[in-house]
């Protein structure tokens, strides 16, 4: 599992706006570069990203290989129930990493 | 001295007489400390930064620095090598052991003789206590330990008291006053001298190391000091030292010493 820092209130009001944050450790190799010895680096970058919050999704970004490494991705949801909010990254060959955050809302 | 009226040329001539003055004459460094920061004066790299990137620097969760410092908590308990043993069998907790380490970084190193950076420490204590194989000088392994360590010692003074450490400084000031490379330059003439303006439509920072390793957005990976200068010393178009040279660690133990009483960023993060 690649290290993710994610920022969720750990608590909210009912109908509070809350921001969501997001950091995952990746290159995002773009495919665009090339070894010293002239070998092209193959692209190896996250392509998807998914928030769901009590198993609803929530959130869903695309991400393309002009994306920075290590991306960090921050959106607003409405605080509705008490639960979970599950993140998930997806990329090439494979990649699969996730992370949840728990969130009381009184 | 009216410096801010000079033009950039003419104040690099000045400088660079001032510079071999000083190197003719090491006994009195006179010449070369007069056109060092007063201390009252300096500001860490971080006060010419977009509001954005500050935003970036000063939360943990948002600080892609301390992906690097999550990774090196896991390697802190990670047995290895033929002692099997891992930093926290000896340190304990990184949180209590390391702190203030870090600041005090350049350390003279009596049985070597010379001091010793972060990186280096690291280094000695992997070979020599866990006889495990070295990390790779600006490897992910190596950085993220040397992370780990400097998170321990955010917002501590840098600390740069032992005498003898004073030949190094030395040493360090001559190169960091001499010219070189195809640019003819030396890295006061910029730090120094005109830090403030604006070199290619960006402000020029003093130079005080007081984040590293740093998250670099342009390298988008976190980076050591000696990186950092070598990316200096091939802006000027200069021959750059090896990695672990011992002019990169007389550079290093002088730029702190320059930046003594700052406080650490660490893992900031650096446009």
């Amino acid at each position: 599992m690649t290290p993710a820092l994610i920022n969720v209130p750990a608590k909210a009001k009912r109908g509070e706006i809350i921001a969501i944050k997001t950091l995952i450790s990746h290159t995002m190799e773009t495919g665009f570069r090339y070894t010293t010895a002239g070998e092209r680096i193959p692209r190896n970058i996250i392509h998807t990203f998914v928030a769901a919050y009590n198993g609803e999704e929530i959130f869903r970004a695309e991400l393309f290989p002009a994306t920075s490494a290590n991306p960090f991705i921050t959106f607003h949801t409405v605080a509705t129930e008490s639960g979970t909010i599950e993140f998930k990254w997806s990329g090439d060959n494979g990649y699969v990493s996730t992370a949840s955050a728990k969130i009381v809302v009184e | 001295m009216s410096r801010a009226r000079l033009s950039l040329p003419d104040n690099m001539r000045r400088h660079g007489c001032a510079a071999a003055v000083a190197i003719a004459l090491l006994s009195s460094m006179n010449v070369a400390e007069a056109a060092e920061i007063p201390l009252d004066q300096r500001r860490s790299s971080y006060d010419l930064m977009s509001r954005e990137t500050k935003a970036m620097q000063d939360e943990d969760t948002s600080n892609p620095g301390m992906l690097w410092v999550l990774e090196g908590e896991a390697l802190w308990r990670a047995k290895a090598g033929e002692a099997n043993r891992a930093c926290a069998d000896c340190h304990g907790d990184a949180r209590d052991s390391m702190k203030g380490v870090a600041a005090r970084h350049p350390a003279y190193d009596a049985k070597r003789g010379q001091p010793v950076d972060l990186e280096g420490r690291i280094s000695i204590c992997r070979a020599e206590q866990q006889k495990a194989p070295a990390f790779a000088l600006e490897s992910r392994e190596l950085l993220a330990l040397s992370a780990l360590v400097a998170r321990q010692s955010r917002g501590m003074p840098i600390e740069s008291k032992d005498e003898r450490l004073r030949p190094f400084i030395d040493k360090g000031r001559v190169l960091f006053t001499t010219r070189q490379g195809q640019l003819d330059i030396a890295c006061a003439q910029c730090h120094d001298d005109n830090w403030g303006k604006k070199l290619a439509g960006i402000a020029m920072p003093q130079a005080h190391p007081t984040g590293y390793p740093v998250y670099r957005l342009e390298w988008q990976t976190v980076g050591s000091l000696q990186r950092r200068l070598r990316n200096c010393m091939i802006g000027t178009r200069a021959e750059t030292y090896l990695y672990g040279s011992a002019e990169y660690v007389a550079l290093e133990t002088f730029l702190m010493w320059r930046a003594r009483g700052m406080l650490m960023e660490s893992p900031a993060v650096r446009p």
